[in-house]
Parts: structure tokens; C-alpha cells; sequence
């Protein structure tokens, strides 16, 4: 009896101790390369200062998952690495807690999170950790009929042959036909408005159609190029450079026509461990989190004040990151920022439009 | 217990005497079979309760899903009852202008306007940010509601903006079902083609439909001999056989259908051997996977087993005296098999083919991963629907069509080949 009384003692001490020192917060992301630079800059340094643990989880992109936790009262997740466009269309539909700017720490230089922040990167119900882009990448040791410099040379199959890798979604993909055809990145989605734009594009992925590879999740774009199944690819810059730097991979990435965009955090509404999350929103966001981030990935971080304090790759010194980063100026000569808006209203359509080609 | 004890106390009555007619005797009957009979129904009644809640009500509420689709008419409730009078055509009045400025006032604040923009926008792509913006500065909006409105965005006096509210306002709508085979929801209620270049659920169905069917087929082809072989063989050579069908089959199927995609990839053993042997040289590999024929010989592999199993089992039934019989009425061997020992095997084959069938025509995983762009099914659609657009009704509309599909087989299956013939074993 004696024996246990004092195991339920002990277990209901170790329960509530449990409970005051660590809250424990679901924090779903990418995956890959990506995850793992987010581990090793927000997650660890975070749980190492808080005592706090990070269940760290993978997902494709998309609002579903968050809807159908909202809708069903019955929400797991505490934060989630977004794009731009389901962030807006999330805060639109009421599926995310709203944050304020007020409340995010000054840059370590001092500078008030407002003015902190690159213009656009913060919003009503998220706030961006780092500008990422899609580019196309070819491997040097197979790719053949010379240096594959431009966006047009991405379509031309004539000069470069060999497979192409494309993400199954009309998303960047419209956008880059268009920047090969001709029409200048100001213009594009000008041109997509209309239907003709629409079409000009399909005709233009319907030149490579019958060589294409699609791909759906961001891990896949490097290894497709690592097994030879194609010789370029689009992707996302960081999973191409991190192959580069840390499996030394031949791929060369091809900045022209890139279209950049950004990762934002967002808190599901009725998340179950806000306190904390938000806690480590703040953490993650802040002016040496991103810069140590950078360190591991090449995405550029969302403050200015982190600008100057990326260095080089985690484990090469001799790896400079910033002329690795979207932003680099050399890298922003032909360079598109993904229209959210644009997609918010035409996606639907979009994708009915872009599966029907694609099932042709 | 219970209902023993009182027919064993009932019995010595009637040899006492006491007259017990044959409707007593009924009603007496009938309470002890009802007692044997609840029991029985409480022993099933977890696994019941288990179907009702966790099968059939989420899948008849998702059935509704298709036709019913409020997001729209109870957030917007004041412009849902102005544009029910409205012809659909005539230019909309001041009436309806403020009528729909009052509703963008609540759902701006509440934070339902996205799902409502969401909602119209896929009658009429484009207006999503329409809705957006005018909520974002609706409070500096007055009165006449029309002038400021159009004044704000030209789009505002499109009438077609006007009509596909309309169209969104409808609580139960025929328009999914409609947009699942290709057609079009009007307005005014009529329904019209889908435009040719977003046409595509009804070449998907027929899709699906033809890799079910050539799935169905092969795996007939394939099976039958296995099954043959795992019938007649002595038991210890069959047994160790039957391990051979049955260990793919407790694989995970995402580990069968990957290891494909090692087989086939064009740099994969398959075309390294072809490269080997010289069939092909290095800089022509055969395209082996995404696309049909990937889904088709992924498939293939997988559902092997559900046409191996209830053959096996209905050819293990068949005595071989009825082949020997045969042979001694001067039957040719290939005689006694084609008109003694396959006419026994239809049912087995009628089973394995049904299975493979309908689970074929939900596949979802394996076309996802090998299938490629030509290789995709309409649950992959369906799919995307749910997780991506988040478009559930027509995700809901899609599926009730191919449910529908599924049971017009069913039924012709009955009708050609008999469901009493079907045997699992």
C-alpha cells in the first residue's frame, strides 16, 4: 500500500513537473535541407534557452491541413512555415491568429521591428523569416551544347537536350514560359491577366511537354538531378545550393528569370501552446536567428539587420553565403517577386486550366 | 442464461395440462427468439456502432458536401435574399448595392470574407481580390452604395461578378456535380458545357477507368497460373510458394511502390540491364515509370495478391478427381482443363476481378508516385481538391460520382456474372 502511495506521489510529481517546466509546440515546415536549417538556428538554440521542446514536422505546402484542424476544432499544429499567398488567403478566411508587429523585438542593431523588417515581409497574421526563390538548376557534368545561362535556355531542348524537372503546379512555371518567350518580369503578370497571356505560356510548356519530369515536393528537384533522371530542373535556390556545399553535387544554379518569394510563419487559429509558440516566433524571427539560419541554407533573412551578419557556410569557411542569397544583386538582374495576389484570384482557375493541359 | 431457464420452466406446463394454444405458444416462441436475438444484436452492436460513425455518416456527410455548400448565403444573408429576385441579367439596383455593402461589413469584421471571396471567385476567377480589398477599406463606404462602390473598383458593376454571386448563393446547388462531369452552373440556373480547355474530369474518369480495367486484366493473366500452381503443387512446395505471394502483400504499399521507381527510373536497374545486354545504348533509356505504363505495371504488382488469394482458395475446392474423370473419358488434357476445371474457376475469377477492380479505381498512392502526368486517376484529383484548391465540395462531387460509378459495375456484375457466384473462399 505504502509502496503505492508513493509511486502515485511520484508520478503525479513528475506529471506536474512536466507540465510547469517544458510546454512542448508543433512547429511543421518543409522538410529537407530546409527543416534542418531551421533546426539547427531556431529549434535547438530556442529549446536550449527555454527548456521548451519543438516537435518539428513536414508538410507539402498548402492550407489544407491548417483548415481542416480549424474547421474541426481540433488544431495540432502551433506554427507553420507558409508562402505568401496561403498566409494573405489563411488571414482572409480567419484561419490564423492575427500577431502585431509592436510586439516583435528590436533588430540587434537597435532598429524597431517595423522599420527591421524588409517592406512586405510582415502581415497581419504572419511574419516572414527568409526571401526564398525558384530557379532552375542543371547538372554541369551532363548538360551538353554549352553554358545554359538564360531562362530561354531552360525551354530550348534543341540546343540543351536531356529531361527537364518542373513542380506539377502552374504556379512559377507560367511565369518562367512567359520570361522565356520574350515578355520582361514587370510585364508578366500583366500579360497572364489575359487569356492569350495564359495560353502563350501553355504553348511555350507544350515545347517541352513531352520531356518533362514533375516533381511535388522540394526535396525532389536535387535528387532528380543527382539520379540523372534530368540534366535541369527547376527548384528551390537553397536545396540546389545545399546539395552543392554539402555533397558536393555538379549542379550549377541559373539565376536569370528567377522568381522570388517568402516564407512566413503563421500560428493556426486555436493553436494549443500560443504562449510558447509565439515565444519561439519571436526567437526564430529575430536578427541572429535568421543571420545563423543563413549559415546553413542560402535563403536571405527577412531583417536587414541580419544582412551583415551572414557569413559563410556552417561547416566551409571559404563559403561566402551572401553571393549565394536571392538577393544578392548579380542574382536580381531578371529577377520576378511572386505576384500573391495574382495567384489568390486566379489559382483556382489556374490549376483547372493547367491539369486539363496537363491530362491532354 | 435467461431465456433457457424460462423455456425449461415453460416446458413441464404444457405436459401438466394447462392448455397453451398454438398463439400462446408463438408469442412465447417469439419472446425467447427476441431474447436470443438482442443478444446476438449486442454482440455486433460496438462493430455497428463502430461502421455508423466512423464509415457511413462521414461519407454521407461528405456525399451532402457535393450538393450543399452554404459558405456563401449564410455570411452574406441580406445580398442572398436580394439577388434570389434578381433575373440575372438586368443591371443590379441601389437595393442590392446596399445590401451587399451591409454584408461586406460584417464579414470583414468577422473575418469570413476570404471564404466568401474564396466562394465567388470560382464562379468568376478574379473577383477574389475584389472582395479583399473593398473589405479592407469598407467602413470609409456610404451611401448611395452603388456610385461609391464602382467608384472604389470598376469591377463592381460587371455583371458577371453579379452573377456568379448569384450562383455562389445557392445553399443546395447541382453545380459540383455538374463541374465534376464538365458542365457549367449558370446564373439563371440553366446548365451549359464547361468551356473546352477546362474540360477534363470526364477524360480522367474514362481514365481511371481504362487502368482499372487493364489492371484487372493482367492481374487475371498473371494470377491465374500462380494460382493454378499454388493449388496443385504438393502443400509444402505450395506453402512455401503461397509465402512468396503473401510477404509483398504485408508490405507497405509505399515501399512496393518506391522500389519500383528504383526498378524503373530510366538510370534504374531495369535500363541498366537493357543498356548491358545492348538492347538499348546509354543515351536512349526506355521511359519505364511516370507515366501509364509505370502506373500500370506498379498497380499490376500490388493488387496481384487480391486476385492470387480468391482464386487459389476456389481452385483448392476443386476436387482433382473431377480432372482425372476426365482424362479417363478420353478428354485431351487441355480438354478436361478448358471444359471441366475452368468453368470452376469463374467465380473465383469473378471475385479477384471485382476486387481488383474497385480498389483499383480508388488507387491513389501509386499513380501519385509513378504515374506521372498521363498516369494520374481521378482520385489523384480528388486529392488535390482536398489538400490544394480546397475545393471539398467538388472534392465531395467528384467522389460521389465515382461511387456512382462503382455501383453501376457492381450492378452490371451482378446482372452478367451473379454476386452469389462470387466466392472468397
Amino acid at each position: 500500500m505504502i509502496k503505492v502511495t508513493t509511486l502515485l506521489a511520484a508520478g503525479i510529481a513528475v506529471a506536474a513537473g512536466a507540465a510547469n517546466a517544458a510546454d512542448s509546440i508543433t512547429v511543421v515546415s518543409w522538410g529537407g535541407a530546409y527543416t534542418k536549417s531551421q533546426v539547427e538556428a531556431y529549434h535547438k538554440p530556442w529549446m536550449a534557452a527555454t527548456g521548451n521542446t519543438v516537435v518539428s514536422e513536414d508538410y507539402n505546402g498548402g492550407l489544407a491541413e491548417v483548415k481542416a484542424q480549424v474547421e474541426a476544432g481540433n488544431v495540432k499544429w502551433d506554427l507553420v512555415d507558409v508562402e505568401l499567398s496561403d498566409a494573405v488567403r489563411g488571414c482572409d478566411e480567419g484561419l490564423l491568429e492575427t500577431i502585431s508587429i509592436e510586439d516583435f523585438p528590436a533588430g540587434a542593431d537597435g532598429t524597431a521591428a517595423k522599420d527591421d523588417f524588409l517592406p512586405g515581409t510582415f502581415h497581419e497574421c504572419a511574419v516572414a523569416n527568409i526571401v526564398w526563390s525558384t530557379i532552375y538548376a542543371y547538372d554541369s557534368t551532363k548538360v551538353t551544347g554549352g553554358t545554359p545561362s538564360t531562362i530561354a535556355d531552360f525551354f530550348d531542348t534543341a540546343k540543351y537536350p536531356g529531361k527537364r524537372g518542373l513542380r506539377k503546379n502552374p504556379k512559377a512555371n507560367l511565369e518562367m514560359a512567359l520570361m522565356a518567350d520574350g515578355v520582361a518580369a514587370d510585364e508578366v503578370y500583366e500579360v497572364l491577366e489575359t487569356e492569350e497571356g495564359i495560353e502563350r505560356a501553355l504553348a511555350k510548356l507544350d515545347s517541352i511537354k513531352a520531356d518533362v519530369v514533375w516533381w511535388e515536393a522540394g526535396a525532389q528537384p536535387p535528387q532528380l538531378l543527382a539520379d540523372g533522371e534530368v540534366v535541369m530542373t527547376t527548384a528551390y535556390n537553397g536545396r540546389i545550393f545545399n546539395a552543392v556545399a554539402s555533397e558536393d553535387k555538379p549542379f550549377e544554379i541559373v539565376w536569370d528569370g528567377q522568381i522570388w518569394d517568402l516564407d512566413l510563419w503563421v500560428m493556426p487559429k486555436g493553436a494549443p501552446n500560443k504562449e510558447a509558440a509565439m515565444d519561439f516566433m519571436k526567437y526564430s524571427t529575430g536578427t541572429e536567428a535568421l543571420a545563423a539560419q543563413a549559415s546553413w541554407i542560402s535563403y536571405g533573412p527577412a531583417r536587414k539587420s541580419s544582412g551583415s551578419l551572414v557569413g559563410s557556410f556552417h561547416n566551409k569557411p571559404e563559403l561566402k553565403m551572401a553571393s549565394h542569397m536571392p538577393t544578392a544583386p548579380a542574382n536580381l538582374t531578371n529577377a520576378l517577386q511572386n505576384n500573391f495576389e495574382f495567384w489568390a484570384d486566379n489559382q483556382d482557375q489556374l490549376n483547372e486550366q493547367f491539369n486539363a493541359w496537363l491530362a491532354k | 442464461m435467461t431465456a433457457i431457464a424460462n423455456n425449461s420452466a415453460a416446458a413441464p406446463l404444457t405436459i401438466d395440462g394447462v392448455i397453451i394454444d398454438d398463439a400462446e405458444l408463438k408469442k412465447r416462441l417469439d419472446k425467447a427468439m427476441f431474447r436470443s436475438r438482442f443478444r446476438a444484436f449486442l454482440l455486433v452492436l460496438p462493430l455497428l456502432l463502430f461502421i455508423v460513425f466512423s464509415f457511413i455518416l462521414p461519407i454521407a456527410y461528405f456525399l451532402m458536401q457535393g450538393i450543399y455548400d452554404s459558405s456563401f448565403s449564410s455570411k452574406m444573408p441580406e445580398v442572398t435574399k436580394s439577388l434570389k429576385d434578381w433575373d440575372a441579367v438586368s443591371e443590379p439596383t441601389e437595393e442590392m448595392y446596399a445590401a451587399l455593402a451591409a454584408d461586406l461589413r460584417v464579414v470583414s469584421a468577422n473575418k469570413t470574407i476570404g471564404r466568401v471571396a474564396t466562394r465567388v471567385n470560382r464562379e468568376f476567377p478574379g473577383s477574389r481580390s475584389l472582395f479583399t480589398s473593398t473589405g479592407r477599406s469598407i467602413s470609409k463606404l456610404e451611401a448611395p452604395y452603388k456610385e461609391s462602390l464602382v467608384k472604389k473598383k470598376k469591377k463592381w458593376a460587371d455583371i458577371r461578378v453579379w452573377q456568379g454571386m448569384k450562383t455562389a448563393s445557392r445553399t443546395w446547388t447541382p453545380g459540383y456535380y455538374a463541374a465534376a462531369v464538365d458542365l457549367k452552373l449558370n446564373a439563371d440556373g440553366s446548365i451549359d458545357q464547361q468551356v473546352e480547355k477546362r474540360r477534363i474530369h470526364i477524360k480522367l474518369f474514362l481514365r481511371t477507368l481504362k487502368i482499372s480495367f487493364l489492371v484487372t486484366l493482367f492481374c487475371v493473366v498473371l494470377g491465374y497460373p500462380i494460382a493454378f500452381l499454388l493449388a496443385t503443387l504438393p502443400v509444402r512446395t505450395s506453402n512455401l510458394l503461397l509465402i512468396l505471394v503473401l510477404l509483398p502483400f504485408w508490405t507497405s504499399i509505399l515501399v512496393r511502390t518506391t522500389a519500383w521507381i528504383a526498378m524503373l527510373q530510366s538510370q534504374g536497374v531495369v535500363n541498366d540491364l537493357l543498356v548491358y545486354f545492348g538492347v538499348t545504348d546509354d543515351g536512349s533509356r526506355y521511359s519505364l515509370i511516370y507515366n501509364q505504363l509505370g502506373t500500370l505495371i506498379a498497380m499490376t504488382h500490388i493488387l496481384l495478391p487480391f486476385m492470387v488469394l480468391p482464386l487459389y482458395s476456389v481452385m483448392k475446392g476443386i476436387p482433382p478427381s473431377y480432372m482425372r474423370a476426365a482424362k479417363s473419358l478420353g478428354a485431351t488434357n487441355w480438354t478436361a482443363f478448358w471444359r471441366v476445371y475452368a468453368p470452376q474457376t469463374i467465380p473465383g475469377i469473378g471475385a479477384g476481378g471485382i476486387l481488383v477492380f474497385i480498389v483499383a479505381i480508388g488507387y491513389y498512392i501509386t499513380p501519385a508516385l509513378v504515374g506521372g502526368q498521363e498516369g494520374s486517376m481521378i482520385s489523384n484529383f480528388i486529392d488535390s481538391h482536398m489538400r490544394q484548391t480546397l475545393n471539398w465540395n467538388l472534392a465531395a462531387a467528384l467522389g460521389g460520382v465515382l461511387l456512382f460509378v462503382v455501383l453501376i459495375f457492381y450492378w452490371l456484375y451482378d446482372r452478367i456474372v451473379g454476386i452469389d457466384n462470387m466466392k472468397l473462399g
